[in-house]
């Protein structure tokens, strides 16, 4: 990675951060308070991204909406890795039998497409906040294993690993010193490109009402709203989705300078 | 031979993972608190009548040891009988077979349309210049980000309400169908545009294109005979993912442009939590998705040059 890209970078992730912890810095105003006489400006002075249907500020609420869809995304990658790491681990650290049972296992939860997986998960939970985390964050677990238990596999037969054996390094210490290291560097580009697409999943459950409820100003809610005034007022669809655009490119292309490949999601 | 061990193969490995993912489902319905009976017609406090309560403990033997439910359950599904939707009051097969063409049409006509596309841009990046390349680069990576929820808003706003040129609703008509097309097949074009750009570019300055070139092949020539076949290898071994994706964006596809099928009956047995409904959708995609993988395996064989195909 290039020294003006890495700055760029990390610009990017510390200016949704900072918008997602402390989203009064850029936007002052309440992304709940409505104003029915102001309902439908268009964007202008004074609205930057012009109201909605009850007079809410859109700008204000695209703002506050970081923190929510961020979080989604956020927690449910860290569920669906976390669930890989383990997984794809033991598959690939165990006996070949239980490695292919474990396999089968994570094609057949890769066989159904992850937004289905996500309404199934849902039709059993109910819709919520915590069950899209839950749902998104299963749905992507299976890919993500995939690649862990390859990625394992082939640094268990590199000849690092070899010379620990011969060295006769007990089973923890190889896992430490060797797996842990050299696997996470790919990871943390397959991390990146995941909470791009997370982000996503999760803004589309709330557009099929079945995440965020409104009238959070979460950024597929947002959408939601506005789809029912497409034709009034383009601003209440435009700019939340313009929010969506903007971090799962960005997240796409950190995740694709840190090495990682598109193939994986 | 060699084919019919491959086919058992993987009609072996297809009948595994549609039992793995059955048996989810099925423990899936016993962790929802309550009632089983009122967990499978609309979830704890549903307000199923008491009849169909009844109806439904006899259906799936919930009076029975769960190991002779577990197996009623299986016998059924193996016999393709999904049950009773409750919120349709329709057997689910019924129902699946009537929305189901029009969600393969639209899933195929778009993955058509995606290929094309991605062809075209990698075609096109070929002669770019070095800004025309990052340009493309940029695009793809913008297309493959674009929500299908929002894409078909912008889509919606810009070719009906801005431009009246096309339907906003799909009326079945072929300008109907356009924007939904659009709307799936753009950001799976981003995808794939990324994958086979790279290998493209390493066909064409391999030794076997420079040879070629030197025996008198245009540049064309070379470009359609030897790099495209390289190209398109590790798109296609995406093809399975690419279907499931759209079969995913299909969802929100036909929410939004208010065209029945299997994503929009899908999202209303959700919403109702016909679980029924729900099972028979999931089993079904799952296989659907199984038989694309076969067929896109046996599309690589007969393409990759290294296989016995070429």
């Amino acid at each position: 990675m290039s020294r003006t890209a890495k700055i760029l970078s990390l610009a990017f992730i510390a200016f949704w951060l900072l918008t997602a912890l402390a989203p009064s810095l850029i936007a002052p105003g309440d992304p709940l308070a409505i104003n029915p006489a102001q309902a439908f400006q268009k964007p202008g002075l004074g609205h930057l991204f012009g109201t909605d249907e009850s007079g809410r500020d859109v700008y204000t609420r695209v703002v506050h909406g970081a923190r929510d869809s961020l979080f989604i995304g956020i927690a449910a990658t860290a569920l669906g890795m976390g669930l890989a790491i383990v997984l794809g681990t033991a598959a690939a650290l165990s006996p070949r039998w239980l490695d292919e049972a474990i396999l089968r296992v994570l094609e057949a939860l890769y066989a159904v497409p992850s937004l289905l997986m996500a309404l199934l998960i849902i039709a059993f939970t109910g819709p919520g906040v915590g069950p899209a985390i839950v749902a998104v964050g299963l749905s992507t677990a299976p890919g993500y294993a995939r690649l862990v238990r390859s990625q394992i596999r082939t640094l268990r037969r590199s000849e690092m690993l070899e010379a620990a054996t011969v060295l006769g390094r007990g089973p923890w210490a190889k896992v430490r010193n060797h797996l842990v290291p050299n696997a996470l560097k790919p990871l943390l580009a397959l991390v990146t490109l995941g909470i791009g697409q997370a982000v996503i999943w999760a803004a589309a459950l709330s557009f099929l009402g079945l995440g965020t409820p409104p009238p959070a100003p979460e950024w597929g809610a947002m959408l939601s709203a506005g789809r029912t005034y497409l034709h009034l007022a383009w601003w209440m669809s435009l700019f939340p989705g313009l929010a969506i655009v903007v971090v799962a490119a960005g997240a796409t292309l950190i995740g694709r300078a840190l090495g990682g490949k598109v193939k994986a999601l | 031979m060699a084919y019919l061990g491959w086919a058992a193969r993987k009609i072996g490995g297809a009948l595994v993972v549609l039992w793995l993912v059955a048996t989810a489902i099925f423990i899936g319905i016993r962790m929802i608190p309550g009632d089983p009976a009122e967990a499978i017609m609309g979830g704890p406090g549903s307000q199923a009548s008491a009849e169909a309560l009844a109806a439904a403990r006899a259906e799936f033997g919930l009076d029975r040891p769960i190991g002779v439910q577990y197996l009623m359950y299986l016998g059924k599904l193996a016999q393709l009988d999904f049950g009773t939707s409750y919120s349709l009051k329709r057997p689910v097969t019924e129902v699946m077979g009537e929305v189901l063409p029009n969600t393969l049409w639209l899933a195929l006509v778009s993955l058509a349309a995606a290929w094309l596309l991605a062809l075209l841009f990698a075609a096109a990046s070929m002669r770019a210049s070095r800004l025309g390349s990052w340009l493309g680069s940029m695009f793809e990576i913008i297309a493959a980000a674009v929500p299908h929820f929002w894409l078909g808003s912008v889509l919606i706003m810009l070719f009906s309400s801005a431009l009246g040129w096309l339907p906003a609703v799909d009326n079945g008509t072929a300008a109907g169908l356009l924007l939904p097309v659009l709307t799936l097949a753009l950001p799976l074009a981003g995808f794939l545009t990324q994958l086979m750009r790279d290998s493209l570019a390493a066909a064409m300055g391999s030794q076997f294109a420079l040879a070629a070139r030197a025996r008198g092949e245009s540049r064309l020539m070379v470009f359609w005979r030897h790099g495209l076949r390289h190209a398109s290898l590790p798109a296609l071994n995406l093809t399975g993912w690419a279907f499931a994706s759209l079969l995913s964006g299909a969802v929100v596809v036909e929410a939004i442009f208010a065209r029945p099928g299997l994503g929009r009956s899908l999202l209303s047995a959700v919403l109702a939590r016909d679980i029924p409904m729900v099972t028979g959708i999931a089993l079904f995609s799952a296989l659907v998705y199984i038989l694309v993988m076969a067929v896109a395996e046996g599309i690589e064989k007969f393409i990759d040059p290294a296989g016995a195909g070429a």
